[in-house]
């Protein structure tokens, strides 16, 4: 059997999802044996003109020429995969949408605005069609192989839908809030074991929102810690404002 | 002879981001050299507004992966710099050790991954795994070993936690101080075999004479995260007049914001901090730069990447000094911050401006915030090394088309790539730079 091959793609990000690819190491040998990259431009210069069994997509869809390459990805791919924050939930890139496009653009190019036609930073899924997920910025190295083994078994990859707060708790984390700050893990979704809170920062909600967030029991623990919701809504736009895309 | 060449390099591989090569020569005429970017901008500047400025190093470090600890330093020292905030002395070695971490892991995967292919006539490493395992085995540890230094001190590499305005949120304990100069030491062992084998291989010869722009101080540390602005030319500015040294400028074939200072172009970079601080780097880097036969002042561009290796020389006996230090006097756990720390508002806020300049991987990176007196930003400005370079790269590549027209459209492509290439550029950072319209 011919190994499957594998591409990767990047749009507006800042690569740090492949690179976290490139940086498991001497693993990496161990995935090339099961796998053939065929293009990864960041790293190789290998090109591919066939059909990709499997194609990584990093960063966000944020210009009509985006909006083309990716159809014309998804069209070549056997399965897609959103890789990282920006892929998957739009990221820091959709704090661009709670301003007007036009003025963005005088703002950071003046005059020269025009030549960079942009539009609403979307996730990938809200492009095309999208198999499977590894969200986070950047991805969770672990996360990253055990989404690679689901994808090459052919089975499908659930990402977790309890908090953050759950694998906090079991890494015996002193709460966020007890120490006076607004942290996201009680709606973010976990997967990527406290990464943040481990090391002594909150959680800025860079996976996305749970599915079925506990908005009654947040909404008390808001009460209880004084946090105003407005400021709330703020720390949620920095990774998931996209997500109003969504319903629409 | 060509009379007639025609190059169009679609999205340069083995860099950081999307950028193309054009070049067209007519009956033996080179009519168009450019290095264009067609990377998507972000607009960071533009969505920091209305941010607080507590937020900005977890933010701006997102505008590049490879490079995410750089910004991370440049972002704080910014805001601190706005804030009046003082770093400790603990604070300020650990955030030299986090630096010369980044210097070593974005230097390894250039030398290496990058480059290493273009010498030996490959597309990518992937080859090398057969012809050359050892050396793409001693790669692939080199930086993992860097990786897990991050790991230790701040998280992880790409995209830091524990480095925030203040100080650190987390501080290394004794076992981790241990653990960290051990890999060091493997690292050091790597080094001595990395400078080996690059002494074997063979640059291309290019010569253009350029200035050299990078920090400066009176210090004897070679410098990375403080200092003047000052150039090979003689000149030495402070931060604060940053402007004054980036002259911003149109080309008029685009409209892409370059800079220049007392020439036409300028270089940041490895090389340029080489040719202005050689003096000051560890005599075991000095011993290598001579192995390597890099002697200061090196104007072949292709050299920046040997540069690189020296500097690396230099960052694995820096830092081990500094673990060393920082063991003897002793961590003091009373130091470290909680993060967003205007929440509770332990430290003060007030309206000002501030700037962050701090030497990258890929040479100067400034940062330049403006806060109201909440903390929250009014203006930012960020100049990318990038940038900086972009404009030097295309005046070597007009000058070495020339030297090389003789070859075939495949070698001139080639010689041109690996140019480009030798600079490391990192297009996602560069969000200054406008998209060209080809006809």
């Amino acid at each position: 059997m011919s190994k499957p091959k594998v591409a990767f793609f990047d749009f507006a990000c800042c690569e740090g999802c492949q690179l976290q690819v490139a940086n498991i190491g001497e693993l990496l040998l161990d995935v090339l044996d099961i796998v053939q990259v065929v293009e990864f431009r960041e790293v190789m210069s290998e090109k591919w003109d066939g059909e990709f069994d499997v194609a990584f997509v990093e960063g966000s869809i944020t210009d009509e020429h985006a909006v083309e390459r990716v159809k014309k990805i998804r069209d070549r791919s056997k399965i897609l995969v959103a890789l990282g924050s920006c892929a998957t939930i739009g990221g820091v890139n959709g704090m661009k949408n709670s301003f007007d496009l036009e003025e963005v653009g005088r703002y950071v190019y003046g005059e020269s605005y025009k030549f960079f036609p942009t539009i609403h930073t979307k996730a990938v899924h809200q492009v095309v069609p999208v198999d499977y997920f590894i969200n986070g910025c950047p991805i969770y190295q672990p996360e990253f192989i055990t989404v690679l083994k689901c994808i090459l078994q052919g089975i499908p990859y659930y990402v977790p839908e309890y908090p953050v707060c759950v694998e906090c708790k079991l890494n015996e984390n002193v709460c966020m809030y007890d120490r006076g700050l607004t942290c996201m893990g009680p709606v973010t979704k976990a997967g990527c074991n406290s990464w943040c809170i481990n090391n002594g920062n909150i959680c800025y909600g860079c996976r996305g929102l749970t599915i079925n967030p506990n908005t009654d029991g947040f909404k008390e623990v808001l009460k209880n810690y004084k946090i105003p919701e407005d400021f709330l809504m703020k720390k949620i736009e920095m990774y998931n404002k996209c997500k109003e895309l969504d319903k629409s | 002879m060509s009379q007639n060449i025609n190059i169009n390099v679609n999205y340069l591989t083995r860099v950081e981001g999307h950028g193309n090569i054009v070049v067209e020569v007519k009956d033996g005429k080179l009519e168009i050299c450019r290095l264009e970017i067609v990377e998507s901008p972000r607009f960071f500047e533009a969505f920091l507004r209305g941010r607080s400025i507590y937020e900005a190093p977890h933010i701006t470090c997102r505008i590049c992966g490879i490079c995410s600890c750089g910004h991370t330093l440049a972002s704080i020292q910014a805001a601190e710099d706005a804030l009046g905030i003082k770093p400790t002395e603990q604070t300020t070695l650990l955030r030299k050790l986090l630096l010369h971490y980044e210097q070593l892991d974005s230097h390894l995967l250039h030398i290496y991954l990058l480059v290493a292919p273009d010498l030996v006539g490959v597309p990518s490493f992937v080859p090398l795994i057969k012809s050359n395992p050892d050396v793409v085995r001693r790669a692939l540890r080199m930086k993992r070993l860097c990786n897990e230094l991050c790991d230790i001190l701040v998280g992880r590499h790409v995209h830091p936690i524990s480095a925030v305005v203040g100080g650190f949120t987390k501080l290394p304990s004794v076992n981790d101080l241990e653990e960290m100069h051990k890999k060091l030491l493997d690292l050091r062992q790597d080094m001595e075999a990395t400078v080996e084998l690059f002494s074997n291989l063979t640059f291309p010869e290019f010569e253009r004479d350029t200035e050299y722009v990078g920090l400066i101080n009176d210090e004897d540390e070679y410098p990375f995260l403080y200092g003047d602005i000052g150039s090979t030319d003689g000149f030495r500015v402070s931060k604060y007049e940053y402007k004054n040294v980036t002259n911003e400028f149109i080309v008029p074939y685009a409209t892409a914001k370059r800079t220049k200072w007392h020439r036409e172009s300028y270089a940041v970079g490895a090389l340029a901090r080489f040719n202005l601080n050689h003096e000051k780097l560890h005599p075991k880097a000095k011993q290598a730069a001579a192995v390597l036969n890099l002697k200061p002042k090196c104007i072949n561009p292709y050299l920046n990447t040997v540069a690189q290796i020296v500097e690396c020389v230099h960052c694995v006996e820096d830092a081990l000094r500094i673990i060393e230090s920082v063991w003897q006097r002793g961590i003091n756990y009373e130091e470290i911050v909680v993060p967003d720390i205007n929440e509770q508002g332990i430290l003060p806020v007030r309206e000002g401006q501030g700037i962050g300049a701090v030497e990258v991987p890929r040479g100067l990176l400034i940062h330049h915030y403006e806060c109201d007196e909440r903390g929250i930003f009014k203006n930012a400005n960020c100049v990318i090394p990038t940038n900086q370079n972009t404009h030097n790269i295309e005046l070597d590549m007009l000058n070495l088309i020339p030297e090389i027209i003789n070859k075939s459209q495949e070698e001139i492509t080639f010689a041109l790539e690996m140019l480009v290439r030798a600079y490391d550029p990192c297009i996602s950072c560069s969000v200054h730079m406008v998209k060209v319209n080809l006809k």
